[in-house]
């Protein structure tokens, strides 16, 4: 069995958010880590390894080089293969462009199970795993709180607002998981080295699979940033005191004023 | 001279901080005031493969160098001595003799389960009346030819991970000859002895200032016969078997020490930035600052001998031959004092809350202590440094 688990490395956010002047964020200058529903999807894969003979854990990642890092660290919790797609025209991209990228490296791979986490806690979209999913036309099951292989099929319980659903698909399929799915293990030392002695493949545009130009990095990003800020500091406010009746009116012309009614 | 670690060692002493400050730190406290062994702890240490960073693959270890281990030992220590404490004994004074003396059958019966975490490993070489003065050593092991075992009989005392440990190195005399004087000296031999051999008990539970969490225990043989196998090492060869042991001791000791050193150093500085007297942070006052600044630099002086020691023994692990032994000495006096020097500096500077055992580094002032004390003295510690220099 062939499992393909996409992470992402993300901003730690104890160290502060820094952007760029065009308003993406500066990865280079961050302290990072691996975005903590990936991780929970590594680890869910990672358990399906030790449960069953033959499976093999393939972890891509698209990113800087730097990226590289939280391949090795996938590495070191037990992941077999690392891939790291990296290329100056993929920089940029938003959900879209990142899905036909990741689509477009995938194409590549043989698999029979694609985790993804649900969202990364920097952009918090939760799109590019349901779309790589559509880019390749296999089935998606989100939000797993629980994932079950039965045969060639995989079970999930899918965490809904107020209830769980017991989803069924039939592999090739792709998952995206939730961070309380588990616990995920830690990296071991002897693991730490031998990532490090591993080769990690690095691939950039050219050897993606059925992808257009179009729809790659900034410029094929249908989505434009208009402004980025970190933590606005808000006024202190205004405080009025008043009859309940000239309390509501003066709310609703405050609303209005603002045109938020 | 490059001092930056590699990627490799930059992402284990990650892993070994995150493991620290997740699984550890929170049950320091109840570990020091309960003097229970951490059990849960040292499986999930065991899990991870904590307990055979520097042992070989080939038997069961992570295949890292002594640097990452000593990393390890110091993650630890900066929140949990006890913690500290149990690896390095494990590692240094049980597995690392095995791994260097042992055959290949007793590395695979052995070493093993040590590196793997199945087994715990001690080692006993004090007695009663022999600590520093190994010729004080009263514990006999004689050989029954006919039924190829060893008969131990004698006690030792003080011994850390005892009666939690499954596997011990013992150092036993098993010959009385004359030397150059006339005079008479015993010969030693090392011996593995796994627990609950008919024969081998043990005594009381110590009640220590510090590292209370460490079970430490005398062990008792009476009659206790183990296989003719188990001798480790040649016969009569046991003092240079425990003298290269504790040379690699002093190492993981001085990565304890070390690590307690700066985990106090850190919780001063956030205590000092938080404390006001006066109208400000005593941080803001020009003695806290200079204590600081003492404490820091000598904590990083005291990384640098670790870490170089830690390096010299990797170059012997190469090559089996470079001589570590004065840079662990050197590296354990200096982190020892250095640890004892500024936790006792960290608990002036929270002043009252320093003496209540809710902070931290009242605990870590009282564990400091023992770097000092045990695997040499500092004095022993002094004695091999300058027997090297006049030499």
């Amino acid at each position: 069995m062939k499992i393909v688990v996409c992470v992402k490395q993300v901003p730690d956010t104890k160290g502060g958010v820094k952007f760029n002047p065009d308003g993406t964020l500066d990865r280079a200058a961050m302290l990072t880590i691996m975005n903590p529903d990936d991780k929970a999807g590594l680890e869910a894969a990672l358990r399906i390894k030790d449960e069953y003979d033959d499976v093999e854990v393939t972890v891509l990642t698209m990113g800087l080089p730097k990226a590289e890092e939280v391949l090795r660290e996938a590495m070191a919790m037990g992941a077999d293969k690392g891939i790291l797609v990296t290329d100056r025209v993929l920089g940029g991209a938003d959900t879209w462009a990142t899905s036909t990228t990741i689509a477009g490296a995938i194409r590549n791979l043989e698999y029979d199970l694609i985790i993804t986490g649900r969202q990364a806690i920097d952009g918090d979209t939760a799109q590019v795993g349901p779309q790589i999913s559509e880019h390749l036309g296999i089935p998606v099951i989100s939000y797993a709180e629980e994932i079950k292989i039965e045969g060639d099929s995989v079970v999930v319980k899918r965490q809904y607002e107020d209830r769980y659903h017991m989803v069924k698909a039939k592999m090739p399929c792709l998952i995206t998981a939730l961070s309380e799915l588990n616990e995920p293990r830690y990296m071991t030392p002897g693991g730490i080295f031998d990532a490090y002695d591993a080769e990690i493949t690095v691939w950039g545009r050219d050897n993606l699979k059925d992808v257009d130009d179009a729809n790659l990095g900034l410029k094929g990003s249908p989505t434009k940033i208009a402004k980025a800020s970190d933590k606005v500091r808000k006024g202190a406010g205004e405080k009025v005191t008043l009859e309940s009746d000239e309390a509501a009116n003066y709310i609703m012309s405050k609303l209005l004023e603002k045109h938020i009614v | 001279m490059d001092f930056s670690l590699s990627k490799k060692h930059e992402m284990a002493r990650e892993l070994f901080k995150e493991f620290a400050e997740t699984e550890v730190k929170p049950f320091a406290q109840e570990t020091d005031e309960t003097e229970h062994f951490p059990t849960a702890i040292v499986d999930k240490m065991k899990k991870y493969g904590f307990m055979g960073i520097p042992i070989e693959k080939e038997f069961g270890g992570q295949g890292c160098d002594p640097l990452t281990y000593v990393m390890c030992v110091e993650e630890l220590s900066k929140v949990c001595g006890t913690t500290g404490v149990i690896v390095s004994a494990h590692t240094s004074l049980c597995a690392d003799p095995i791994q260097t003396y042992g055959t290949k059958e007793q590395k695979e019966k052995f070493l093993v389960p040590l590196a793997n975490g199945e087994k715990l490993g001690a080692f006993g070489l004090t007695e009663p009346g022999a600590g520093t003065d190994a010729q004080g050593v009263q514990t006999k092991a004689v050989l029954d030819e006919e039924a190829g075992e060893w008969i131990l009989n004698g006690s030792k005392c003080f011994i850390t991970n005892g009666k939690e440990a499954d596997i011990y190195i013992i150092i036993a005399y098993t010959d009385i000859v004359e030397d150059k004087r006339g005079r008479k000296v015993k010969k030693f031999s090392a011996f593995i002895v796994e627990k609950d051999t008919p024969g081998f008990t043990f005594g009381t539970k110590e009640k220590k200032m510090g590292i209370r969490g460490s079970a430490t225990y005398e062990l008792i043989f009476q009659d206790c016969r183990i296989p003719k196998d188990n001798l480790l090492g040649p016969r009569g060869k046991g003092f240079p078997v425990a003298m290269h042991t504790l040379d690699g001791g002093r190492i993981g000791i001085a990565a304890q020490a070390l690590g307690i050193a700066e985990g106090a150093l850190e919780r001063t500085i956030e205590y000092t930035k938080e404390r006001k007297q006066f109208g400000r942070a005593i941080a803001a006052q020009q003695n806290t600052q200079f204590q600081l600044a003492d404490m820091a630099t000598k904590v990083e002086a005291a990384k640098l001998l670790v870490y170089k020691a830690a390096m010299k023994k990797a170059q012997y692990q190469e090559d089996h031959k470079t001589s570590y032994s004065v840079e662990a000495a050197m590296a354990k006096l200096f982190a020892a004092e250095v640890a004892m020097e500024v936790t006792t500096k960290a608990v002036q500077l929270f002043g009252g809350y320093g003496y209540i055992r809710e902070y931290d580094v009242e605990r870590m002032m009282r564990d400091a202590k023992i770097t000092e004390i045990y695997e040499g003295t500092s004095e022993v510690q002094r004695m091999v440094i300058s027997g090297n220099l006049l030499k």
